[in-house]
C-alpha cells in the first residue's frame, strides 16, 4: 500500500514535469519566434518604410501599397465569405433535413480546409483569370481566398452551432417561434464567440497566405485605390516578404515588413474580439 | 365534459419503433389530466405530439387526429407557430433563454408582435405574478435569468409560457429537477392555474399524480392502458395492469 502510493506520487510529479516541460517549450518557441522578429525587424521600421512605396526614381522603399493591399484583400474576402459562410452554417445545420446530403457536405468542406493553397491559386488564377476574364488584382485575389477560406468559417460556425443547446431551440419554437425567430435571437447570439473564432482563423491564412496570391492578385508594388487595385496586379504584404527575399535577397526589408505584418494580425485579432463581445451583448 | 384537447387513433412511429399505439384521450377544459407509465412508455412522446414538438425529429411518422378545439393539428393548413401559441409548453429541465429575467418572458409576446414597452411592462408583471415568482424577481429583472436557482428557473419558465395566454399548458415532469420546496410551490400553482387553463402534465411521481390532477391516464409500452377521474383510478383501477404499477408492483 505504501509503497503503490510512493510509486504513484513519483508517477504523478514526473508526468507533471513532462507536461510542464511540454508547456514551457511551446512558450518559449513562441516567445523566440516574435521576439526574434521584432528584435531583427523592428529597426527597419520607419516612417518613410510605412508611408511610401517603393521607388526607384525617388529613392523610397516602403510598404505603404502592400498595407494596403493586404487591408483592401482582408476587407473584400471578409465581406464576401462571411455572410455566405455563415448563410451555408445556418442552413446546413438548422434547415437541411437531409442527412445523407449534409453528410457528404460536411465532408467536402472538411476535406477542402485542407488543401494546400498552392491549389487554389492555381485554379483561381485558371477559373477567374482566364475563363471569366479577370485582371491580375484584389478582385481575383480576393475571390479566389474567399474560395479558400469559406470552408473554414462554414466548419467553424457550424461546429458553434452546435454547441448551442437544443433545449433553447425548443424553448423558442414552444413558444411559437418562427425557425428564422429562433436562429436569429436564441441560436447565433450564442454562436458569436465561435464565429469570431473562424473569422480570426480566417484573416490569419488571409494575412498570411502567399502561394495563392502570386497567381492570382499579383505582386505589384504601386500604390492604389481600392477601386483601381481590384484589377491591378496588387501584392499583400506576404507576397511582398517573399518577392524581397526570393528576386531581392532582402533579408532585412523581409523581417521589417515581417514585424509589420505580425502588429496588423494583432489589432485585426483585437478588433474581432471587440466585436465579437459588443455583438454578444446586444 | 368538455374535451379541449382530444387525440383519435393516434398512432406514432420513430423509425421501425411503434411508440405511441391507437391512443384515444380526452382532455377537459379547466383540469389538470397527469400521465404516468413506466420509463419510455410514450409520455414524453405524447405530450411532444400535442403541440407537435416530434415535428424536429427526422424519422417520425404519425397517424391518427389530435384535435384542439374541433381543429385536428395536422391539418396542412395549421400553422405550427400557431398552435404553440395556444398550447404551450414546460419542459422537464428548466430552459430559461440566456437572457434578462425580462427578456425571457417578453420573447413570446414580442414574437408575436407585441412591441409597446408599457404592454411588455404589464405582461412581465403579470406573468411573473401568475408564476408566483413575483416577489422574489422584481427588483432584479434585467438580471440574467440564469442566476436564478432551478426551482426559480421552472417558475421563469413557466411564466415565459403564460405570456402568450396559451390556452394549453403541457408540463413534461416539470419538477423531477427540482428540489421538494420548489416542488410544492410549482403543485400549488397548478393547482392555481388549472382555474385559467387546461394541464397536461407527466410525472413518475404518484403522490403528485393524486395531489395535483383531476384525471389521470396510464401508459405502457406506447399503449394507453387505462385513463380515468384520478381518485377512481387508484382506488378501483380496472384494469391489472395499472393497479400492479401503482401499488409499486413494477416499473
Ligand atoms: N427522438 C426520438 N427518436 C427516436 N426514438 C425516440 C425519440 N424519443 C423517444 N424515442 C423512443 O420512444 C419511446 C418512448 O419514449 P418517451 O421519451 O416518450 O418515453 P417516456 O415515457 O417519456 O419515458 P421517461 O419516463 O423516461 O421520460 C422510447 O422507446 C424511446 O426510445
Ligand atoms: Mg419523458
Amino acid at each position: 500500500m505504501e509503497h503503490l502510493s510512493w510509486n504513484r506520487r513519483i508517477y504523478d510529479r514526473g508526468l507533471r514535469a513532462l507536461l510542464y516541460l511540454c508547456a514551457g517549450i511551446t512558450v518559449a518557441l513562441l516567445v523566440f519566434m516574435i521576439g526574434y522578429v521584432f528584435y531583427r525587424g523592428l529597426g527597419g521600421i520607419t516612417w518613410e518604410f510605412l508611408t511610401t512605396q517603393r521607388s526607384l526614381i525617388k529613392g523610397t522603399d516602403g510598404i505603404l501599397p502592400n498595407i494596403l493591399n493586404t487591408l483592401y484583400i482582408i476587407f473584400l474576402s471578409m465581406i464576401i465569405v462571411l455572410p455566405l459562410g455563415v448563410g451555408a452554417a445556418i442552413y446546413l445545420t438548422e434547415y437541411a433535413t437531409n442527412h445523407k446530403l449534409l453528410s457528404i457536405i460536411e465532408f467536402a468542406t472538411e476535406t477542402l480546409t485542407g488543401i494546400p493553397s498552392i491549389i487554389f491559386g492555381l485554379v483561381g488564377m485558371l477559373f477567374f483569370q482566364q475563363i471569366m476574364g479577370l485582371k491580375y488584382g484584389i478582385l481575383g485575389g480576393g475571390l479566389t481566398l474567399v474560395i479558400m477560406i469559406l470552408p473554414t468559417i462554414v466548419r467553424t460556425t457550424q461546429e458553434s452551432l452546435k454547441t448551442v443547446p437544443q433545449s433553447y431551440r425548443e424553448g423558442a419554437l414552444g413558444l411559437g417561434a418562427g425557425k428564422w425567430r429562433m436562429v436569429r435571437t436564441v441560436v447565433l447570439p450564442n454562436a458569436v464567440d465561435g464565429i469570431v473564432t473562424g473569422c480570426i482563423l480566417a484573416v490569419g491564412r488571409i494575412v498570411g497566405e502567399s502561394a495563392a496570391l502570386l497567381f492570382t492578385a499579383g505582386m505589384g508594388g504601386v500604390l492604389h485605390n481600392f477601386a483601381d487595385a481590384l484589377t491591378t496586379s496588387s501584392g499583400t504584404l506576404s507576397v511582398a516578404l517573399y518577392v524581397a527575399v526570393n528576386e531581392r535577397g532582402d533579408v532585412q526589408t523581409a523581417l521589417a515588413i515581417a514585424a509589420v505584418l505580425m502588429v496588423i494580425t494583432l489589432l485585426i485579432n483585437l478588433l474581432a474580439m471587440v466585436a465579437g463581445s459588443r455583438l454578444k451583448n446586444k | 365534459m368538455n374535451a379541449i384537447l382530444k387525440t383519435e387513433h393516434l398512432n406514432l412511429w420513430y423509425g421501425q419503433n411503434h411508440a405511441l399505439k391507437d391512443i384515444n384521450l380526452e382532455m377537459p377544459q379547466n383540469q389538470v389530466t397527469a400521465l404516468i407509465g413506466p420509463s419510455g412508455c410514450g409520455k414524453s412522446t405524447f405530450l411532444k405530439t400535442l403541440d407537435r414538438m416530434n415535428d424536429l425529429v427526422p424519422s417520425v411518422r404519425i397517424e391518427g387526429k389530435v384535435m384542439y378545439r374541433d381543429q385536428n393539428i395536422f391539418d396542412p393548413q395549421v400553422d405550427v407557430t400557431w398552435l404553440r401559441r395556444h398550447v404551450g409548453m414546460v419542459f422537464q429541465k428548466p430552459n430559461p433563454f440566456p437572457m434578462s429575467i425580462y427578456d425571457n418572458i417578453a420573447y413570446g409576446p414580442r414574437t408575436h408582435g407585441i412591441r409597446g414597452k408599457k404592454q411588455l411592462d404589464e405582461i412581465v408583471e403579470k406573468s411573473l405574478q401568475g408564476a408566483a415568482i413575483w416577489d422574489e424577481v422584481k427588483d432584479r429583472l434585467k438580471k440574467s435569468a440564469l442566476s436564478l436557482s432551478g426551482g426559480q428557473q421552472q417558475r421563469i419558465c413557466i411564466a415565459r409560457a403564460m405570456a402568450v395566454e396559451p390556452d394549453v399548458l403541457l408540463m413534461d415532469e416539470a419538477t423531477s429537477a427540482l428540489d421538494p420546496i420548489s416542488t410544492s410551490k410549482i403543485e400549488d400553482l397548478i393547482a392555481e392555474l388549472k382555474k385559467t387553463y387546461t394541464i397536461v402534465i407527466v410525472t413518475h411521481n404518484m403522490q403528485q399524480a393524486t395531489r395535483v390532477s383531476d384525471r389521470c391516464a396510464f401508459f405502457l409500452h406506447g399503449e394507453l392502458v387505462e385513463a380515468d377521474d384520478t381518485e377512481k383510478l387508484f382506488s378501483v383501477p380496472k384494469d391489472k395492469r395499472t393497479e400492479d404499477y401503482i401499488t409499486g408492483r413494477f416499473g
